[in-house]
């Protein structure tokens, strides 16, 4: 991170957009043409001109126009990135490495399934090691992403429950719930009941019970819920669901913290989806591509997402013939090199080395916390797990906001945290500091934050007007919705 | 391997700072019941090159392409990618950023998400496209999704082609299903492999909400887009194309020249491995009319407070943490990373090169397809125009797929498991990738 008050533009030029540069019939490929042209072949109507505006560059201009913008981001091997609820620890390079192993990479989903032997078995022993972390019985590795995890894992419900007479009509959501769990409530044909947590910031079995009757299928949860806190009442709350018929969800978003401490599968969920790409150290990639396996209990099994991968002997088979499965939720075998990154982060650490994640992931946490308590207001005074949410009461009296600090932490090197989520608490800023960090860079961070804490009280405006450092200021996200232009077009080459 | 950096001494130093004694301390507020059973039945974690013989023993057990020979596509292509591709998606400030809610540090993913729907326009000849989700078959999904709300609820009869990836189909019923009122009607193909556009014309009326085609099909074959839309448009259904080869939009005439309304595919093939066929991702383009129905992000262009250009994701009141339950989807991804590739990738080809590549492909694969009838006698299946795949009736399929094996040849996609109805259909695709040598091979071993 930089020095104190950093107030100091660094003034490069806005860079061009790929199609405003290069030169007509440049290219950066070599290939020769072969005989026998298109036309020869295809009917002359089906065929098009050339793309209007499509780039023209040769390879190094190519590579320096995304290496400059590359520049223009930050990252977690360059930043220290504490986003709340994103778990955006370091992804290691040995991942990489054979990720990109011609036995993974350069590999065929529709070969014969004896010449995919090694893939079909690194996904049944990775489904194997997700259901023993979790205390889940089964698990289905085919989801693509967190948020169709939950799709699925909805799905799976719907399907037990249709079977048992009717899938029901509503979805319990706490306030405190990521946006995907309403979302793809709604997706699967449910309608959304949401409850308050309560003051302690966590749901009681007494909430639940209220709301729950027979014309609710499941209760969806997240625990360590989005405000860092274990939900301690977590198996009342799932009695009470199960008394009247329902199921459980568990948003497995924040497993970072409990991996050897306490598992899912014991808390009385049925089902739940994990994020290969949060716990299990995946990159993010700038937004995708991540993994949401998604596991059950025995009960669930039959309906789990076609098609299985099963070992018979000494072979691993695709069974295709799921009479009670939901069907496809993906083509198919899901992100399989998210999944082998995956599984070579669990080999790596192992069962010891995966607790310490958890454990080191809980004491950056509160460490932060502590150092911070004296200067931001603490959302819930009660004992946090993984990561820990502010609010800005504090900074609001000088006229400072939540968006001004996060700001601001731009021009001391730093990503911001997760700001205004949870929706229930006032300018949350939700720290998620992970395990990979060292105590100096926690330092570091506490430093700056009270640094800011104390600007906000001698020099708002400084605060207010941030970032200074960054390749741009504060955007016109207004402007940007009202007339949106979403793409560049011929005869257009500057910004309007 | 362990990435956990804290030593004993700062551990001891932290807890201090804290005010605690043991790391235990910091969950003793967890349920005994639950820390009782949260014991990992795990192995011990391993040294790197532990690890990476681990790995490369499992990848050992796999046929890679270039050890085998592919003919192999239906949805995942083996192309040509440049190095420099993989160089830009590894730097870490593309592939460990998030997703870019701080545009001021986020420039760099939202320019090239910019750039990316700019090009998924080109390609496509759409006026507007979303920032990418999971893949093709969710993007067809979600395309339907789409029409679902723009179509009046009188409207919800779903035409589906039987020339339409299986899977696809598959992952579209899944989405479909729950919500109770689509029903989902299929439209067989033709003799020339194309859907078949007047069993198409009698099903359509009033009650149909869309209808979804490939293009080029998954027979390969390149359909007519134009009988289609006008077909569809005549009764006020609309029409969705689905591309699982994305680079044959490099040479075809693209969606958007026959004014239809939504226009997605998979996007693998530009630029990004095979990798057992994911993660790549979805490519979505609407006519601009429907851009505030499109699910996913969207990123546009504005200024910052100095006037200078500059990018954010927009529209985001259509999205799950804005909209909660009245989102347009529950994603929450765009795949970036693979975004990031295919803009990469489409940017060292440029105009000349897609095209040059494109044109490989139809060369090579109409080449291979003739000496495969000529020479191996091998009879055609389908009589349509297609792009770089195509369906043979191989009689003995079974005991020739085994002599190709046995040259490490994997000669294709054998179609009796989705077709019945073509029990000896092989789908044959010959890419750039595909050497004049390895054809001669494919030539020879299925030969009878």
């Amino acid at each position: 991170m930089s020095e104190t008050s950093p107030t100091k533009r660094n003034h490069s030029a806005t860079p061009r957009l790929i199609f405003e540069s290069g030169s007509p019939g440049r290219s950066s490929l070599f290939w020769p043409a072969e005989s026998g042209g298109a036309a020869e072949h295809i009917p002359a109507a089906l065929l098009r001109d050339d793309i209007a505006g499509f780039p023209e560059l040769g390879e190094l201009e190519t590579l320096r126009h995304f290496t400059r913008l590359s520049q223009r981001n930050f990252g977690i091997e360059s930043q220290f990135y504490p986003l709340g609820s994103c778990t955006m620890k370091y992804n290691p390079k040995v991942n990489e490495t054979v990720a990109r192993l011609p036995g993974f990479a350069q590999i065929h989903p529709l070969a014969p399934g004896e010449l995919l032997q090694g893939a079909l078995q690194l996904i049944c022993e990775l489904e194997r090691m997700l259901a023993e972390l979790s205390g889940m019985d089964s698990v289905s590795a085919q989801p693509a992403a967190g948020a169709q995890g939950e799709l699925t894992g909805l799905m799976l419900i719907r399907a037990y429950l249709t079977e048992r007479g009717t899938p029901r009509k509503n979805i319990i959501v706490p306030d405190t719930a990521h946006g995907t769990n309403p979302a793809s409530s709604t997706l699967c044909g449910y309608d959304v009941i949401q409850i308050s947590s309560n003051d302690q910031g966590v749901i009681d079995a007494p909430t639940v019970a209220k709301v729950m009757d027979e014309d609710v299928a499941a209760l969806m949860i997240t625990n360590p819920n989005t405000l860092g806190l274990f939900e301690k009442n977590i198996e009342a709350v799932c009695a009470a669901v199960h008394d009247k018929g329902g199921l459980v969800y568990l948003d497995g978003a924040n497993l970072n913290a409990l991996m050897g401490i306490a598992k899912p599968g014991q808390m009385g969920v049925d089902v739940m989806h994990m994020n290969l790409h949060k716990t299990f150290s995946t990159p993010h990639g700038g937004g995708g591509p991540g993994a949401g396996p998604v596991g059950v209990k025995d009960a669930l099994r039959d309906y789990l997402p076609a098609p299985r991968i099963e070992k018979t002997g000494e072979k691993y088979n695709l069974v295709e013939d799921c009479p009670k499965s939901i069907g496809r939720v993906r083509s198919f075998f899901g992100n399989f090199g998210v999944l082998v990154r995956a599984y070579t982060y669990i080999v790596s650490l192992g069962a010891d080395g995966l607790q310490e994640v958890s454990r080191m992931a809980l004491l950056n946490a509160n460490y932060i916390r502590k150092g911070l308590e004296k200067y931001y207001e603490i959302a819930y005074d009660e004992p946090c797990m993984h990561e820990c949410i502010f609010t800005d009461r504090i900074q609001q009296k000088q006229g400072v906001s939540t968006l001004d600090i996060a700001k601001r932490l731009l021009d001391y090197g730093c990503h911001p945290p997760t700001i205004y989520f949870p929706l229930v608490v006032h300018g949350a800023l939700m720290i998620e500091p992970t395990e990979t960090e060292t105590p100096e860079t926690l330092d570091e961070f506490i430093e700056a934050m009270i640094a800011i804490a104390q600007e906000a009280r001698e020099n708002p405006q400084l605060v207010k007007t941030a970032p200074h450092t960054t390749p741009v200021s504060r955007l016109d996200e207004a402007r940007a919705a009202r007339k949106p232009v979403l793409r560049w077009e011929p005869g257009r080459t500057d910004g309007d | 391997m362990r990435y956990t950096p804290q030593t004993e001494l700062d551990q001891k130093r932290m807890l201090q700072a804290i005010g605690l004694e043991r790391i235990e301390q910091l969950y003793e507020h967890v349920p005994q019941a639950l820390r009782a059973h949260a014991t990992i039945r795990l192995p011990a974690g391993l040294t790197e090159p532990a690890v990476k013989n681990r790995l490369a023993a499992l990848a050992s057990k796999n046929a890679a392409a270039g050890e085998w020979s592919f003919f192999l596509g239906g949805g995942v292509y083996q192309h040509f990618i440049p190095s420099a591709v993989d160089a830009v998606i590894s730097r870490s400030e593309f592939l460990t950023s998030y997703t870019p809610y701080q545009p001021e540090v986020s420039q760099g993913t939202l320019q090239v998400l910019y750039e990316f729907q700019t090009l998924m326009c080109q390609l496509t000849g759409m006026e507007v496209s979303n920032a990418g989700v999971y893949d093709g078959a969710s993007a067809a999904a979600e395309a339907v999704l789409m029409s679902r709300r723009i179509q009046r609820d009188s409207r919800r009869r779903v035409l589906l082609s039987r020339a339409l990836h299986p899977q696809y189909r598959a992952v579209i019923a899944t989405y479909l299903k729950n919500l109770g009122d689509v029903e989902l009607i299929e439209v067989p193909f033709a003799a020339d492999g194309a859907t078949d556009v007047e069993r198409l014309a009698s099903m359509l009326d009033d009650r149909a909400m869309c209808a979804v085609v490939g293009y080029p099909n998954f027979f390969g074959v390149i359909e007519d887009l134009s009988a289609l839309q006008s077909a569809c448009a005549g009764v006020g259904a609309q029409l969705i194309s689905v591309t699982t080869e994305p680079l044959a939009l490099g040479l075809l005439k693209p969606p958007g020249a026959y004014g239809i309304d939504i226009a997605v595919g998979e996007g693998q093939s530009l630029g990004v491995p095979m990798n057992l066929g994911g993660p790549a991702f979805g490519f979505f383009t609407a006519q601009k009319k429907l851009m505030r129905n499109l699910p996913g992000r969207l990123v546009g262009e504005t200024v910052d407070t100095e006037g200078r250009r500059g990018f954010v994701l927009t529209l985001a009141t259509r999205e799950q943490h804005i909209r909660r339950d009245k989102a347009t989807s529950n994603i929450c991804t765009s795949q970036t990373l693979c975004t990031t590739a295919a803009t990469v990738y489409l940017s060292l080809l440029g105009r000349t090169g897609l095209r040059r590549i494109a044109e490989v492909n139809v060369a090579r694969a109409h080449e291979t397809h003739a000496r495969l009838i000529k020479e191996a006698g091998l009879a055609s299946c389908f009589s349509g125009p297609f792009f770089n795949e195509f369906v043979l009736r191989v009689r003995d399929l079974a005991r020739l797929e085994k002599r190709c094996a046995a040259d490490k040849i994997i000669p294709g996609i054998a179609l009796a498991q989705w077709y019945p109805e073509l029990p000896d259909g092989l789908l044959v695709c010959v890419t750039e990738m595909n050497e004049k040598e390895e054809i001669d091979r494919l030539v020879r071993d299925l030969s009878d």
